[in-house]
């Protein structure tokens, strides 16, 4: 009954999260100086003309007006229909969809990978050289934005040493009927592991780029977890057992050292996915990210409010997600 | 069933990047594929409806499978295309064209006058949502007889067949639209043009396969795809690596520094894109003698050397030398000393500048940021003092629509056709929602040119019109684009001076 009431509270918050967010992203665009009807108005055209464009685009109405036909749309699920792109918003955002997550899931992947090795390698070797070449590697990963680790992959793994594609998801020549947008995972469960492979070395270098930073970060926060706990009685414990340090560290230490860290990780896979806007533009990598931009610059209204929406239905979602599992880890929590 | 262990996961997963990596085309090999690293995304297939309609940077791709009515060469003069002869009557009360025989669609059917007549009616009805529609709707009243078409005119417009080569002029075809609808034609879109639609990936790629029964000769590369590569870093990336043979609009370093590598070659040519500084009649813009400051303080030249690698030519109208009002005499020259004297009888001087306000882009178009700090820069040797305020394009179109930009606003202004309407004409005509500059003294002189039945009296006019505006300083021109385009050792690319990139215009070297 308690995690009955505890469900429905959140999704109570979580909608009125989602209808503040509505509300402030379709008043904001709409006041910020550009709109679209300026940005398609030929040479020569007349006030009519003006009047004409404005009506077809409905931004002939007051803003509440304009709000209450939008919301009562998505209501049907109906998100309008995008400007720039003439398709409705709802099926353009849940094409891109997938593409976004399974480049923000692989690059959390990578940065788990990275940072659960440096973290343990730091522990292992705390107090030798190999941590202070962690920590130094740590600060760097942290103090270069992924744009520029983009960049400089593109360089590396695009240029210098091309073993990597720089643009896009996929490669043009490979022609398969794909039945749904998740191309990573359905290449693997229809054994086309030749896609799934082209699909990987498209995604590489973007998911790197969006790891390397939260690697960092999650190295770090995991070593000091894991050192500070190194010091509690129950490892000094299983120590006294003759367990060696290896087994002390990840069968002993881990799991109590692991639960800050899962919590940034939940927190920060939001922000990796928002990294995904500039990284997807860089690789021109077709996700949600990259259309976005084309959004914004296109001031495509109905498109943009469909993008920050799904992005705020993510955000909650994924936090819902963490605290969940955070409480199935955390037996405190879990009783109380 | 083998079992998949933590560590042959792992194998495989690099083995399988590696392997997938290995999939890039080696540029030692003969090009079976031509791909091209585009500069912007396609949004949508139909090219006379919504935004991307008029985006002149989309052209290019939508040239490659649609066929405009008229043809235009790549120095921006005319020539048959799928009309093959027009004109007017000779009280310009018709007009009449010709169309041309054996033309297919990429679907096989015959295209005939039916779809020109259907494609200039549609393009004239606004709830159909062209742009330009204010400029098809001057002609009505269709007839076909056989190939041949006449229409009404409806209100006499000199440009209307340069517009059948310009944005929105584009031959849709009627029985497929009809029958497959708007989203269908979105899905599966059919032209006349060089190439046929194969695939497209929608912000990714599209792979366009050569049409073999295109009136104007099949192209040269069987297969073309198109990458969608925005960032310029990437598209570099994309030449130099060998993932793609042509790209274009990188910074002029990138060009310089890769150009005249072993594999890589370039051309940049000057296309129908300038850069202005639009000229608001308010505040102290209402002071002819600070308007002419501003101009002659401008060392355009030495912009373009600076800071655009010399890859740009000084304008002193809104007219380059391949528009047809173009005049050489009318010079507006770089004189600081001048600039100071109008000033001083204004009573402005380096110590007592005149202030306002100037906005510009920043990374929109090549260095156009730095070039208005440049500018500013001059201006304050002369007793100029500009706040520079930057704002984004969509900003600059909303208060340039609203006439409320800044006292000096920078733009770009493209001209593919190259008439003096579509140049000083809508930058400058006050009731223009693309001029900002209200002055009587324009509309009087440009008002009758719109309807000039007599070509070279309207051209006449036109040069008229540039010589009184250079002469009262009421817009600032600066400089003719030129458009940089890398591409493989074993490619020719023809550039088009309207700065389409069109891969029926590549060949192999």
């Amino acid at each position: 009954m308690a995690l009955f009431r505890t469900i429905l509270l959140r999704l109570l918050t979580t909608t009125i999260t989602l209808f503040g967010v509505a509300v402030i992203v379709f008043v904001v665009i709409r006041v910020v100086p550009g709109n679209p009807i300026a940005m398609m108005l030929p040479p020569g055209a007349t006030d009519a003309d003006i009047a004409r464009l404005q009506a077809l685009y409905g931004l002939d109405k007051s803003i509440p007006q304009q709000f209450v036909i939008w919301l009562t749309g998505v209501m049907h699920g109906d998100f309008g229909t995008s400007i720039s792109l003439r398709q409705p918003v709802l099926d353009l955002v849940l094409g891109r969809l997938p593409a976004t997550l399974e480049l923000s899931i692989f690059a959390l992947v990578i940065a788990v990978v990275i940072g659960g090795f440096m973290a343990l390698t730091g522990t292992r070797l705390r107090g030798t050289r190999v941590e202070a070449g962690i920590d130094v590697a740590n600060g760097m990963a942290l103090s270069v934005p992924d744009f520029l680790w983009g960049l400089i992959l593109i360089l590396l793994f695009g240029v210098l040493v091309p073993i990597f594609h720089i643009s896009g998801r996929i490669s043009p020549s490979i022609d398969f009927p794909f039945m749904t947008n998740f191309y990573v995972f359905e290449s693997v469960a229809r054994g086309r592991f030749d896609i799934w492979a082209d699909l990987l070395a498209h995604m590489f270098m973007p998911a790197l780029a969006l790891a390397i930073p939260l690697a960092a970060i999650i190295g770090q926060l995991l070593k000091q977890s894991l050192k500070e706990t190194m010091h509690l009685d129950y490892v000094t414990l299983s120590r006294t057992k003759g367990y060696g340090e290896n087994h002390v560290i990840v069968k002993e230490a881990l799991p109590n050292a692991v639960l800050p860290t899962l919590t940034l990780i939940g927190v920060q896979f939001t922000f990796l996915i928002g990294g995904t806007v500039i990284i997807e533009r860089l690789f021109s990598y077709e996700g949600l990210g990259n259309m976005a931009i084309d959004a914004v610059v296109n001031r495509d209204l109905p498109l943009i409010q469909g993008i920050v929406i799904l992005f705020a239905l993510i955000f909650t979602v994924v936090n819902l997600v963490v605290d969940m599992t955070y409480a199935a880890l955390n037996p405190r929590l879990r009783h109380a | 069933m083998t079992k998949l262990s933590r560590r042959s996961l792992l194998q495989m997963t690099t083995a399988s990047i590696a392997l997938g990596g290995l999939s890039i085309p080696s540029s030692a090999a003969d090009i079976g594929e031509l791909v091209i690293a585009y500069n912007v995304n396609l949004p949508s297939w139909d090219p006379t409806v919504g935004p991307s309609a008029v985006n002149p940077t989309i052209q290019g791709i939508y040239q490659s499978v649609f066929d405009m009515f008229i043809a235009q060469n790549t120095d921006l003069s005319f020539s048959p295309g799928l009309i093959t002869e027009w004109g007017w009557n000779d009280d310009r009360t018709k007009i009449h064209m010709t169309v041309r025989d054996g033309v297919t669609w990429h679907d096989g059917s015959p295209f005939s006058a039916e779809d020109v007549v259907w494609s200039l009616e549609r393009a004239g009805k606004p709830e159909t949502g062209n742009p330009i529609q204010f400029i098809w709707g001057n002609i009505g009243n269709f007839s076909i007889d056989g190939n041949k078409i006449t229409a009404d005119v409806i209100n006499f417009d000199p440009t209307i067949f340069k517009w059948m080569s310009f944005l929105t002029g584009y031959v849709m075809p009627k029985a497929y639209y009809e029958k497959v609808g708007a989203e269908g034609f979105e899905a599966a879109p059919i032209g006349t043009g060089p190439y046929m639609v194969e695939k497209f990936e929608r912000n990714a790629f599209v792979r366009l396969k050569a049409n073999p029964n295109y009136w104007g000769g099949k192209p040269d590369f069987d297969t073309v795809t198109i990458k969608f590569v925005t960032d310029a870093a990437s598209r570099v990336a994309e030449v130099e690596s060998g993932n793609s043979h042509v790209t274009l609009e990188m910074p002029y370093e990138e060009y310089n520094r890769l150009k005249g590598g072993p594999a890589l070659a370039g051309v940049a040519k000057p296309i129908s894109d300038i850069g202005m500084i639009f000229i608001n009649d308010i505040d102290v813009m209402l002071d002819r003698n600070v308007r002419l400051a501003c101009c002659h303080a401008i060392d355009k030249q030495l912009i373009i050397d600076k800071l655009l690698s010399g890859y740009g030519v000084p304008i002193d109208t809104l007219q380059t030398p391949e528009y047809e009002a173009y005049d050489p005499s009318i010079k507006v020259p770089y004189d600081p000393e001048l600039s100071k004297k109008l000033l001083a009888d204004s009573g402005y001087s380096v110590d007592n500048p005149v202030k306002f306000t100037i906005q510009t882009t920043k990374g929109f178009k090549p260095k156009d940021y730095e070039m208005i700090q440049a500018i500013v820069g001059l201006w304050r040797k002369v007793g100029i003092e500009a706040e520079i305020e930057v704002y984004e394009i969509a900003k600059h179109y909303e208060l340039r629509a609203a006439d409320k930009l800044a006292p000096a606003a920078f733009y770009n202004w493209g001209n593919a056709v190259g008439d003096p309407t579509t140049s000083t004409g809508f930058a400058m005509f006050g009731p223009s929602p693309h001029s900002v500059w209200d002055g009587q003294d324009l509309i009087d002189m440009i008002g009758p040119l719109w309807g000039e039945k007599d070509e070279a009296k309207r051209i006449a006019g036109w040069k008229a019109v540039d010589k009184h505006i250079a002469e009262e300083g009421e817009v600032i021109p600066l400089l003719q684009y030129v458009q940089p385009i890398l591409f493989d050792k074993r490619v020719v690319v023809t550039p088009h001076a309207s700065g389409a990139l069109l891969p029926h215009l590549m060949k192999r070297a």
